[in-house]
């Protein structure tokens, strides 16, 4: 049996054992998956971007309280409870990351991508960030200051990403397509408009 | 198509950023025990996220013993995250290691079986039956 099927049937008997003594249900470990395979997702982080993006007074809000300001648009939730927004600028690029573990903003983002999760980023990321979000494909200017974040139990990061050029003329709902998760983590750019 | 139409379909969502949220259905099933045992008051998250980086410390520790590279492909999150959630629950005094080992027993001889009658179904289907 491989490590992995191993570990597989670990957890079908973690789960089998907890229903039995009537601890948990299957029906609400199903409820828990289910939002966070469908319902939960980068999708809200990048609802709260455009609206920064598109009105004044809700970024200085979000940046002065990211979960109250997040709230007002129905986004937090489990383990979102501090969300701190950190915000790119000209001259400065944020980076998150969790060195001990894998703390995300969940109720923003959904849940981390596999190589956030992963040794090597935990432990580079710090270390030399601009070698990292290169490796991920952004190269960011030489003279850009880059901030990490390394998250805990207790503070989670969401970035807001610059708002791309050219896209004055569009509507906030336009502009949460151009979001993408990882300019959210900080390792890459809002996508530039399709011309 | 509009140009905003045009940046709807042509723009990388968030939402198809590529990755699966879980590789296998386990990792589903080991992150939501964790939740759902939060939620229902059965503990701190705080206090699993201890367990769960404790379990990652000492992945890590073994792992620079043996002089192997940070990646080395052993790694697997959801295997800490399932040993994280074992621990918390021995210690937690809701489950014990004893009682585990024999549902585990139990469950990896049903699949046993299981494999038999796949075996047996597909020799009949061969047969044309």
């Amino acid at each position: 049996m491989s490590d992995n099927d191993e570990v597989a049937l670990r957890m079908r008997a973690i789960e089998a054992l907890l229903i039995e003594k009537g601890i948990l249900t299957s029906e609400v470990v199903d409820r828990v998956a289910s939002t966070y395979e469908h319902d939960v997702g980068p999708l809200r982080g990048a609802r709260v971007v455009a609206r920064a993006w598109t009105d004044e007074a809700f970024r200085a809000r979000l940046l002065e309280d990211g979960t109250a300001a997040m709230a007002e648009l129905g986004v937090g939730g489990f383990v979102a409870e501090h969300v701190i927004v950190v915000e790119n600028t000209p001259d400065t690029h944020n980076l998150v990351t969790c060195t001990l573990c894998s703390c995300y903003p969940w109720g923003v983002l959904g849940l981390p991508p596999a190589w956030y999760k992963s040794p090597e980023y935990r432990a580079r990321a710090i270390r030399e960030p601009r070698a990292v979000i290169r490796e991920l494909g952004t190269e960011l200017p030489a003279e850009t200051r880059i901030r990490v974040w390394d998250s805990s139990a207790e503070v989670r990061y969401l970035v807001l990403p610059m708002r791309p050029a050219g896209t004055d003329g569009l509507a906030e709902e336009d502009l949460v397509g151009l979001v993408t998760r990882d300019s959210m983590i900080g390792t890459g750019l809002a996508a530039e408009p399709v011309a | 198509m509009s140009a905003a139409d045009a940046i709807r379909a042509e723009a990388t969502l968030p939402r198809s950023n590529g990755e699966l949220v879980f590789e296998e259905p386990w990792q589903a099933r080991a992150f939501s025990v964790a939740v759902a045992m939060t939620e229902a008051g059965r503990w701190e998250w705080d206090a699993f996220r201890d367990r769960l980086i404790a379990e990652i410390g000492a992945w890590e520790r073994e792992r620079d013993a043996a002089g192997a590279a940070p990646d080395d492909g052993t790694w697997s999150y959801y295997a800490r995250w399932t040993a994280a959630l074992e621990a918390a629950l021995c210690e937690h005094g809701l489950i014990d290691p004893a009682e585990l080992d024999a549902v585990q027993a139990r469950i990896a001889h049903q699949q046993a079986h299981e494999h038999d009658d796949d075996h047996d179904h597909g020799a009949l289907r061969d047969r044309g039956l």
